[in-house]
């Protein structure tokens, strides 16, 4: 029983637990459900349709190859920065730690921008580029680069806070034991992170398929090339197409589902090891 | 194995850990280094280990110059101050870790590493627990199969930090003598850290005092006590 200064009346409990959860109906609830409604306002058919046009598959292949390539590269970079940031001494370690964390605080459209203005046709390499019959803006690499900038962060920070708490210690144990550099990152070092790491992962892959600002920059939005996932949601908003924009964006919901679900399930099998890493 | 440690400095930024350190310690001899915080004693062990590089001095397993060898190629064993267990791993694993992580053409069988980590776990008095995990084992236990952990390779020597500091007393008894035990009955030649004085002078054979860096006396506990060589000496055992 709390003390009596923490007892709240019937009513105004009542009152703060329909407030939060109407606030939570309205705001994140209505809207889902909104996306789901219409994308399925003609029937499952018609969504089927519009989600398998060559436009909207190809949007759709192309959000997994600049996901799949942007994930695995910032998975590599952060467990590279966070190993070294956590494990070993150096001058500038301070400054490295913020430049990880600087793309959270840019706006996607400036970090879309500054590709453009470094590759573009009239950016510091434009020319050269061209020259050699090179595309990266209006391309997939232009695609790539601006997403691998947007969702730099997410592994790395997931990690880097884990690793420091647990120091060096199990790592040294491992190689006083005979284990080289590489068997002990492989037997020691992954499985002390393993779940953070899937954390950071999943974190990275729903924002590099969600992103919309940055590779809004660079995509050019050209049909069946260059458009993803979300902008291929735009481009038939703008159409009208209401059906085909929120059956597409049905999809993308449906990847924010699974991802909290998947983390929730994370959370709740592994609590222990996410609370004490130890 | 004898172990030489020939004018060994380290310093951390500023301020030197060890300066000019010289230490000869013979075949199957047990020692303890004892001293303050920030004296250099776990500086000193991690050298032995190879975990750290002197900047300067060399230190020599028999007539072996180690000095700038890896802890792996040391042949020694490393019992660390909190377990260090790898908490993923069952206690057959993390004693078999040493072995499993061999190159193929010289690691045992798997069969004989399993009869290795039975033997180990009889050693340290802990025969039955393979499957367990870490986490559910007391701290005294996890000690010891941190010590048979450390003795899988059959080290020659065995360097322990502070490795009874995060026990309780009873339990740091129990754990003192199993431990004079192995180290006789295998013939090892053991060192430790501790800044507990009683504890160097009832385990080991002789005791090394650090104090800033230096060595201020290397003697027998008898020798030590009744003729301590400094004045730091003196105020350290009072």
């Amino acid at each position: 029983m709390p003390a009596a200064g923490l007892r709240e009346l019937p009513i105004i409990k009542a009152l703060l637990i329909a407030g939060a959860i109407g606030y939570v109906a309205l705001i994140l609830l209505l809207p889902l459900g909104a996306v789901l409604t219409e994308a399925f306002k003609q029937g499952s058919s018609a969504w089927m349709a519009a989600i398998s046009t060559p436009d909207a598959l190809s949007s759709i292949k192309l959000t997994l190859i600049v996901a799949a390539i942007s994930v695995v590269l910032n998975t590599i970079f952060g467990i590279a920065a966070a190993w070294a940031i956590a494990k070993f001494d150096f001058r500038g370690k301070a400054a490295l730690v913020a430049l990880i964390e600087l793309p959270f605080s840019v706006s996607p459209v400036v970090s879309g921008l500054v590709f453009v203005l470094m590759f573009g046709a009239q950016g510091w390499f434009g020319p050269w580029l061209e020259a050699h019959d090179i595309h990266i803006i209006f391309a997939l690499p232009g695609l790539v680069l601006a997403t691998l900038f947007v969702t730099f962060p997410f592994v790395a920070r997931q990690l880097i806070p884990l690793m420091t708490s647990q120091g060096r210690t199990d790592e040294e144990a491992a190689l006083t034991l005979g284990a080289s550099g590489w068997q002990t990152f492989w037997h020691v070092t992954l499985p002390n992170i393993r779940f953070a790491l899937l954390y950071g992962v999943l974190l990275c892959n729903a924002r590099a398929m969600g992103e919309f600002g940055a590779v809004s920059v660079v995509s050019g939005h050209i049909r069946g090339e260059t458009n993803t996932m979300p902008l291929q949601v735009e481009a038939l908003y703008n159409d009208y197409d209401f059906v085909g924009a929120f059956a597409v964006a049905s999809l993308l919901t449906l990847l924010a589902l699974v991802t909290l679900g998947l983390k929730t399930a994370l959370e709740w099998r592994h609590r222990d090891q996410l609370a004490a890493p130890h | 194995m004898s172990i030489r440690i020939e004018h060994v400095s380290k310093s951390y930024s500023a301020y030197p850990a060890l300066d000019d350190v010289s230490l000869s310690i013979g075949d199957g001899e047990f020692v303890a280094l004892l001293g303050p915080s920030g004296s250099g004693k776990t500086t000193l062990l991690r050298i032995l280990a190879g975990l750290e590089v002197p900047e300067q001095g060399i230190v020599c397993f028999g007539d072996r110059d180690v000095t700038n060898d890896k802890p792996a190629s040391r042949g020694i064993g490393f019992v660390f101050q909190h377990y260090a267990l790898f908490g993923h791993m069952t206690v057959a694993q993390n004693i078999a870790f040493g072995l499993n992580v061999m190159a193929r053409r010289i690691r045992p069988s798997r069969r004989a590493i399993s009869d290795r980590v039975e033997e180990l776990l009889e050693l340290v008095q802990l025969p039955g627990l393979g499957s367990r995990y870490p986490s559910q084992l007391s701290g005294g236990q996890r000690q010891r199969v941190a010590l048979a952990r450390a003795l899988a390779r059959n080290p020659r020597i065995l360097l322990l930090d502070e490795p009874f500091g995060a026990l309780d007393a009873k339990v740091r008894r129990e754990l003192r003598e199993a431990l004079r035990v192995i180290h006789n009955e295998l013939g090892l030649t053991s060192i430790f850290v501790t800044h507990d004085h009683e504890e160097a002078f009832t385990l080991a054979d002789r005791v090394a005092l650090l104090n800033q860096g230096k060595i201020e006396q290397f003697d027998t506990p008898r020798q030590v006590e009744s003729a301590p060589a400094t004045d730091f000496v003196r105020a350290f055992l009072d």
